[in-house]
Order: C-alpha cells, then structure tokens, then sequence
C-alpha cells in the first residue's frame, strides 16, 4: 500500500509530512514525494487540509 | 559557500532567520539555507502577533506590518461575544497582523547582515556524521548535492522538519498533535480592528475560526480543525461553507492551508551537534496555534548557547542541553498550560462552551488576557472545568 498525491490539489504546505510516522513523505519544491518505506497506514490522508492525499490500495 | 561553518541553520522562517541572526553577532560563522527559492512564500500562517513580544527582537517595520489590532473578541457557539486582550491603561493597540512573506525575508537579511550567508533553494536532504556525532549536511542546490560541514546544525524547518528525524529524535506528529488549517485572504468585507474567533463544531471542531483583519475591506479568514476530527469534512469544504454562508460579498484573493503543530513540549530537542527550533520543535502554542515569536524566543535562546558551546568548544549534547532546559523553563512551561486547556476544550460540546460564554455575563473581560480570563471561568464554572484547578494553584 501507498498513498497518491493529486499535485493539482496538493497545496504543498508539509502537515503530510509532519504526521507520516515513519518519514515516507517528504516536500520538495511543490510537490510531495513518497518513498518506497510508506505503510499506507493513512494519517496524512486523514489530516491534509485540502484532501489532496489518497490510499492506493494497489 | 563555503564547505565548513561553525553553524548551519536549515530553515529560514523566524526561528531560523532570528537563530543564524544571533549566532553571527555573535561572532560565528553561519550558513542559513532555506530550501525554498522566495522566503516567506506560500505563506502558511494567519500573521496574528502580539506586539511586545515581537518587540522584544525587532522594531516594528510598516513595510510588513499590515494592521493593528485592538484586541481579541471570542463567540460562542451561539454568538455570545467574550471580549478580551484590550490594553489596560491607555487604550493602545496591542497587536499587528503581519505581512508574512515580506516580514521573514526582512528577518533574513537581518541575518545577512549580521554576517550569516544566506543559501535559497537550498534543501537540506541529510545529515553528515562521525562517531555518532551530526557534522554537517547534505543539501541539495539547483540539482547538485553538496556536503558542507559544521559544527552545529540547527533544525528549523518547521511543521515538515525532517532534521530531528534524521538525528533520531522523533518528532512526528499524531493527528491529536495538528491543528490542520485553511485560509482565505477575503476582500469586500469590514472586519473592524478586533481579532475574531469562532468557537463551535459548526465552525471548527476541535480548534477554532478567524478573521484578522488586514485592513479596512480585507482579512485572513481561516479555520483549523483537530487533525483526528479531519477527514470526511476537509478544512477547506468548511471554510467555503462558512464564506458562503456568512461573508456572501467576500472576494477570496489569496489561499493559504498548513498545520500547526498542537503537541505540547516534545521530549527531545537537541543531539550531539544538532538543536531543533521553533515548529521543528514543536513550539507553537497549542491552544492559540501561535508559534512565530516563541520560534523567535527559542531561535535566541538557541544561539547563545551555541556560542557558548563555541567557546568551550564543546558541541555535546550535554552542552546543548542548556538551550533545552532554557526553553523548556520558559515556553515549555507555557505550551504545557495551553496543552492542558486544549486537551478539556475539545472535549467540550457547543452546549457547555455556551455555558462558559454566558458565565461571564455582566463581567468586563475586556482587559484581560487568556490566564486571567480562564481563572475567571474557572471560578464561575468549577464543574466544567475542575480538571483546570492545577493551573491556579
Ligand atoms: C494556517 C496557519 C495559521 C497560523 N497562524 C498563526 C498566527 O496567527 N500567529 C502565529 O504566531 N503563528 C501562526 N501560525 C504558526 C506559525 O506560522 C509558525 O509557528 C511559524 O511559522 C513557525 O516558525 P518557524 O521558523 O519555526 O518555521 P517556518 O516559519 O515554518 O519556517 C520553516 C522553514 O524551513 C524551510 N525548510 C523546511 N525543510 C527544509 C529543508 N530540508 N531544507 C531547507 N529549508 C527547509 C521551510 O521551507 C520554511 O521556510 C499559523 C500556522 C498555520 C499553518
């Protein structure tokens, strides 16, 4: 499992980033990056602002 | 740049632009790097701040002042208006709203010209070690990874910090530890010169709504909600709402969203070589989401005792460790208070936050601050809120 970032919602403000409790996400530039150590475990989908953060359940 | 500094602050926020301000008066060496390519910008913050104690580390600038305030006015969920934070004696204004994004570049060039080299668009991407010990950074400018060494790293990098993590302090925050945010700057309103503040799971649940006011026809209109009450309902679907509803004339000219760290004091903040500042360190207040002048007073405090460590030099942890104990005396005792009263007030319905509004009827609040405004409930309404005693003792 991971997370998809819809970068044309994504208001690049960083709270994702703050909460991911294992250090998946991280912002650079304008956009979120997610590495390969995410657990899907879905805090940063629950707290983005703008619900710009979505489960993949692939 | 240059490849050794006796100090690297990674973030230029207020924090980190008053911290690499600091250490270079006082005679260091300093990098301040900043990974975006405009300090300031996006802006994620409500720009509310009370005039003395900004004060106390930079003198008032039009150019990034956009208003003065009154004071605070606070309503219920049912409108009952609680007035507060007026100047006792004179009938001064006690607060501004700032211009974010021109006030952190000031406070950057403040550093600049204090000595500090100022990288943008330089991100931090890792830590430099030996033997355990943080040595300096990894950072990456314009697609070119460079390695430049230090003494100390200070982190202040704010909500997304990654250097604690990165010097095994974890600092992630549970969605009980975030406010997470939405505002507007709206036009074609009056908002008067009070900071407003709507309380309310109509508005805000678990946190609170606001308008600042950043002139006659223009405001910061916002909201946050507790990270653990967002979800379905998203800050910004609120906040639309809410402009909709209340502010049908309002013209949105400008969108900002972010959390606030609402945690309390962290256990952990400084590391052989490494200090964390301001947001990285979880120092916004967790009642109001205020953090720009405690950043500002922990970013002080941080330099000193980097200097300090300068002239023993010694950059241990136990070193350190003044700087943790010194904010931890000061703001740390204030966030644990404001903790306290967070973790009761999202507890509360519309119905009891009522009650505690209508409390305080007949009495003027209006000189008040929040400590003596919550001992004021606290008498009128024990039962509420008894698990406040231990404030008061
Ligand atoms: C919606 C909202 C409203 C708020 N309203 C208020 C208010 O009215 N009053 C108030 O006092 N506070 C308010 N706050 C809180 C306030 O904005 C913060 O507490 C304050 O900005 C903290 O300052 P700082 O210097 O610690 O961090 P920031 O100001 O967040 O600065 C951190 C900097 O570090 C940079 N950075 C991050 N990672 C790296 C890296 N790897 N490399 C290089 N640079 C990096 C970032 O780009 C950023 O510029 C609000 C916050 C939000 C989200």
């Amino acid at each position: 499992m991971s997370v998809n970032v819809n970068r044309f919602k994504c208001g690049y403000c960083g709270a994702c980033v703050g909460v991911c409790p294992v250090g998946a996400l991280e912002l650079i530039e304008t956009w979120i990056e997610v590495d390969i150590t995410c657990t899907g475990c879905g805090v940063c989908a629950k707290i983005c602002p703008v619900g710009a953060l979505e489960l993949n359940e692939k | 740049m240059k490849n050794k500094y006796d100090v690297i602050v990674v973030g230029a926020g207020p924090g980190g632009s008053i911290t690499a301000k600091i250490a270079a008066s006082g005679g260091l060496d300093v990098l301040l790097i900043e990974k975006r390519q405009e300090i300031g910008d996006p802006v994620r913050c409500a720009e509310g701040v009370g005039k003395d104690a900004l004060k106390k580390h930079i003198e008032p600038d039009n150019k990034w002042i956009s208003s003065e305030i009154k004071g605070s006015k606070i309503f219920s969920p049912d409108g009952t208006e609680i007035k507060m934070s007026e100047d006792a004696s004179s009938g001064m204004k006690v607060g501004y709203v700032l211009e974010r994004k021109v006030f952190d570049r000031a406070l950057a060039q403040e550093a600049a010209m204090a000595g500090a080299e100022v990288m943008v668009k330089t991100r931090a991407t890792g830590l430099l070690r030996s033997n355990g010990k943080v040595t300096g950074i990894k950072a990456m400018y314009m697609g070119e990874t460079h390695n430049i060494n230090a003494d100390i790293v200070i982190g202040a990098d704010g909500i997304e910090s990654k250097v604690g993590r990165w010097g095994g302090i974890d600092t992630s925050l549970k969605p009980n530890d975030i406010e997470t945010g939405a505002q507007f700057l709206v036009s074609n309103i009056e908002p008067g010169d009070y900071n407003l503040f709507y309380l309310g799971d109509n508005y805000a649940p678990g946190g609170y709504l606001w308008v600042f006011p950043k002139g006659k026809h223009i405001a910061n209109v916002g909201l946050g909600i507790l990270g653990s009450k967002s979800g379905n309902v998203r800050a910004i679907s609120r906040l639309h709402r809410y402009i909709e509803t209340y502010m049908p004339k309002g013209k949105i000219v400008e969108m900002v969203v972010g959390g606030v760290p609402v945690s309390g004091p962290i256990k952990q903040t400084v590391a052989d070589g490494l200090m964390l500042v301001g947001d990285a360190a979880r120092q916004s207040d967790p009642l109001t989401g205020g953090g720009i002048t405690n950043a500002m007073d922990a970013g002080k405090m941080a330099a000193e005792v980097c200097i300090k460590a300068y002239e023993k030099g010694d950059y241990s942890a136990k070193t350190l460790k003044e700087y943790e104990d010194k904010w931890r005396s000061t703001i740390g005792k204030e966030l644990s208070k404001s903790l306290q009263v967070k973790n009761l007030l999202v507890k509360l319905n519309d119905e009891q936050l009522n009650q505690l509004a209508h409390s305080l009827d007949g009495i003027d609040t209006s000189k008040m601050e929040l400590p003596s405004l919550l001992f004021t409930l606290f008498k009128k309404n024990p039962k509420i809120l008894w698990e406040l005693r231990t404030l008061f003792v």
